[in-house]
C-alpha cells in the first residue's frame, strides 16, 4: 500500500441509483481541501468505478480508493462500513468526511461507534488550527454558531448537504484498489429498491441559490403550480411549508424547516407561509428574505427583508410579468 | 416481545431555544420541555404493535438529566409499560460516543427484541444514534422508515432512502428508527394517566450500567466555541396597493438578485 499524506482527509463518496456520483460530492471534497489532501472512497463495482474515479479526480480528489462490494451488497449499511474502516486504516486520516445524507449518517455512526471515534454531525464547514480539524456547525435553526474539535485522534463529520460552497481544484485521476475485509456484521437486507421520480430539471433545494416557497395560504395542490412558476421564472428550488406538505400539496421532499431541509440561499421567497418558528429554524440563515402574506401579523415578516401584505393571487402573477418583461 | 423505544426530552420548537455562552449545554430554564414529537411517534409504532400482540412489553428509555422525569412519565401515561431512565450529572454534556456507550448499556441491561427510536431529534439533528446503537449492540438496523411491519422474528419496512425508496428487512433483534410520515401519537387519557404513576420507573447512574464518564482514554468530541447569532430583523413591510408585485420585482433588481 502507498504511503499517504500526513494530513490526508478520507472522504466517503456515494454513488447514485443512476451510477453518478452523489451532489454532496463536490461540497465534501472542497471541504476536504481546505484543510489537508483529499483521499476518496468509492465503494462501486469494477464496472462503475473508473468512471466514478474520474468524476471524483475531476471534483479535486488528490487519491481515489476503490473498494468491491462483496456479494452482500444488500447489505445495509455494513459493507460501506467495513469499507471505510480498511480505507481508514490504511491512510490514518486527520478527519473522515461523509455526507450528512440518510445513507452517509448510518455510515458514519456506525464507524464511529466501531472505531470509537469522535464525531461531530450536521457540520456546515470545517477548518484547521494549530491543534487540528476544527468543525463548525450551525445549531437551533441556525441561532448559534458553536464549533467542535476531537480531543485527540480522527474526528468523524457529516456535513450538511449544500453548506459548503468551496470547491477543489481538479487533480489528475490516481486509483488504488482497495482490499475489505468483510466483518459480517449484521445487517439489514434491502428486498427492492423504487428510484425517486426525476421531478423536474429545477435545482434541488439543498444548497440551491434561490428558493421559493409555498405554504398553506395557496389552498390547493392546483393552486401551487402558482408557486413553481415564480420559481421557474427565478430559476429557483421549490420548497415548502410542513403545512403544506401535511395537506398534500407538495410531497415531503420539498419541506422546509426544523424536521425537514434547512436551505440558506442568497434569496428565500415565502408566498402564503405564516412562518411558525419551526419553519424559520429551516430558512432564516438565507441572505435575503422576501415574503407575501394577506395576515399582516403574520411571523414571517418579522424575518423578511422585504413584505408585502396582500394576496399572493394577484401579486405573484404581477411579479412573474414584471420579471419577464425585464428579460425581453 | 420486547420493545424498547427511545424517548428524548427537548426544548419546545414553538419557543425560542437558548444554549448557554458559558458552558455549551442546553439552557434547559429558558424553554418549555417536552417529549419530542418524534419520539412520540416511535412510541406509537410500538403502542400499536402491541395492542394486536398482547405479548408485547413495551419500555420507555432515556439519558437525560433528573429534571426530564415527569417528561419520561408521558411515555407511561401514553401506554409503556415500563420506563428507564438513565441520569447522572456526570453525563452532561455526553458527547455521541459517551451517549451511545451509555445508552447500549443501559439496552443491554434490559433486554430487547427491537429498539424503535426516532430519526432525528429537533435538537441535536444528529441522526446517527440509531447506527451508533446497532453497530455497539452487534445487530442489523433500518433507519428512516415510513413504514414498519413488525412480526414476531422480523422487521420489514419502507426506508426513505437519499434517492428513492427501498423496502428493507431484518431479523430480531434489532434497531430501528422512523420518520415523521408515521401516524401521530395518541394522547394520553386521564385514565392512563393516572395508571402511569404506578408502572415500574428505574433510575440508573452511569456506574450502575458501568460507564465511565470521566475516562479520558478514549477520543471524544468537545464544543471549543460557541456564540450567539444576531437575531434578524424584520425589513420593509408595505401593504399592496395593486402594485405588491412591481414592487418585489423592483426589490430583486435592485438588490441584484435575480
Amino acid at each position: 500500500m502507498t504511503d499517504h499524506p500526513a494530513d490526508s482527509i478520507l472522504v466517503l463518496l456515494q454513488a447514485t441509483a443512476t451510477g453518478e456520483l452523489a451532489k454532496s460530492t463536490a461540497g465534501l471534497l472542497g471541504a476536504a481541501a481546505q484543510i489537508g489532501t483529499p483521499v476518496a472512497l468509492i465503494v462501486a463495482d469494477s464496472a462503475q468505478s473508473q468512471a466514478l474515479a474520474e468524476q471524483a479526480a475531476a471534483a479535486g480528489a488528490e487519491r481515489v480508493l476503490v473498494a468491491e462490494p462483496d456479494s452482500s451488497s444488500a447489505q445495509l449499511p455494513v459493507p460501506m462500513v467495513d469499507a471505510l474502516a480498511a480505507a481508514a486504516a490504511a491512510v490514518a486520516p486527520d478527519a473522515v468526511l461523509v455526507s450528512n445524507s440518510i445513507e452517509g449518517r448510518d455510515v458514519a455512526g456506525r464507524f464511529a461507534a466501531r472505531t470509537n471515534a469522535p464525531i461531530a454531525v450536521d457540520v456546515v464547514g470545517v477548518s484547521r488550527d494549530e491543534e487540528g480539524v476544527v468543525a463548525h456547525h450551525s445549531v437551533y435553526g441556525g441561532s448559534y454558531n458553536v464549533d467542535s474539535a476531537a480531543t485527540f485522534g480522527p474526528l468523524v463529520v457529516t456535513v450538511r448537504q449544500g453548506a459548503v460552497e468551496a470547491r477543489a481544484d481538479a487533480r489528475p485521476v490516481a486509483v488504488e484498489t482497495l482490499e475489505v475485509a468483510a466483518s459480517n456484521a449484521p445487517a439489514a437486507t434491502i428486498e427492492s429498491f423504487e428510484p425517486a421520480a426525476e421531478s423536474s430539471s429545477r435545482p434541488e433545494l439543498r444548497g440551491a441559490t434561490r428558493v421559493v416557497s409555498g405554504g398553506r395560504g395557496l389552498g390547493s395542490a392546483e393552486n401551487f403550480a402558482l408557486v413553481e412558476e415564480l420559481a421557474d421564472a427565478l430559476g429557483a428550488a421549490v420548497g415548502a411549508s410542513r403545512a403544506a406538505v401535511d395537506a398534500g400539496y407538495v410531497p415531503a421532499t420539498h419541506q422546509v424547516g426544523q424536521t425537514g431541509v434547512s436551505v440558506s440561499p442568497q434569496l428565500y421567497i415565502a408566498l402564503g407561509i405564516s412562518g411558525a418558528i419551526q419553519h424559520r429554524a429551516g430558512m432564516q440563515t438565507a441572505k435575503n428574505i422576501v415574503a407575501v402574506n394577506k395576515d399582516p401579523d403574520a411571523p414571517i415578516f418579522e424575518v423578511a427583508d422585504f413584505g408585502v401584505v396582500g394576496d399572493v393571487f394577484t401579486i405573484v402573477p404581477q411579479l412573474i410579468s414584471a420579471l419577464s418583461e425585464r428579460k425581453r | 416481545m420486547k420493545i424498547i423505544v427511545l424517548v428524548k426530552e427537548v426544548p419546545d420548537t414553538y419557543g425560542e431555544r437558548k444554549l448557554d455562552l458559558e458552558t455549551g449545554l442546553a439552557d434547559r430554564a429558558a424553554s418549555e420541555a417536552v417529549l419530542d414529537e418524534i419520539s412520540e411517534r416511535a412510541l406509537e409504532v410500538a403502542l400499536s404493535y402491541a395492542d394486536s400482540a398482547p405479548d408485547t412489553e413495551v419500555v420507555v428509555l432515556s439519558m437525560a438529566p433528573e429534571s426530564a422525569a415527569a417528561t419520561i412519565r408521558k411515555g407511561l401515561a401514553m401506554g409503556a409499560a415500563s420506563a428507564v431512565h438513565v441520569t447522572d450529572p456526570a453525563l452532561a454534556g455526553a458527547d455521541l460516543g459517551l451517549t451511545a456507550r451509555t445508552l447500549a448499556a443501559a439496552i443491554r441491561r434490559t433486554g430487547f427484541d427491537l429498539v424503535i427510536t426516532g430519526n432525528l431529534s429537533t435538537d441535536g439533528s444528529g441522526g446517527v444514534l440509531p447506527a451508533m446503537l446497532a453497530e455497539l449492540l452487534e445487530v442489523p438496523n433500518m433507519t428512516a422508515l415510513s413504514v414498519v411491519e413488525v412480526t414476531a422474528d422480523s422487521v420489514t419496512g419502507t426506508r426513505s432512502a437519499d434517492d428513492g425508496d427501498m423496502r428493507v428487512r431484518a431479523p430480531l433483534p434489532a434497531v430501528i428508527s422512523i420518520n415523521e410520515a408515521l401516524p401521530d401519537a395518541r394522547f394520553p387519557n386521564f385514565k392512563g394517566i393516572m395508571a402511569a404513576k404506578k408502572k415500574p420507573f428505574e433510575t440508573l447512574s452511569a456506574a450502575d450500567l458501568g460507564v465511565d464518564p470521566e475516562d479520558v482514554s478514549a477520543p471524544a468530541s468537545i464544543m471549543t466555541a460557541i456564540a450567539e447569532k444576531p437575531p434578524r430583523s424584520a425589513g420593509v413591510k408595505i401593504t399592496d396597493e395593486g402594485d405588491g408585485g412591481t414592487k418585489i420585482a423592483e426589490y430583486l433588481i435592485e438588490n441584484r438578485l435575480v
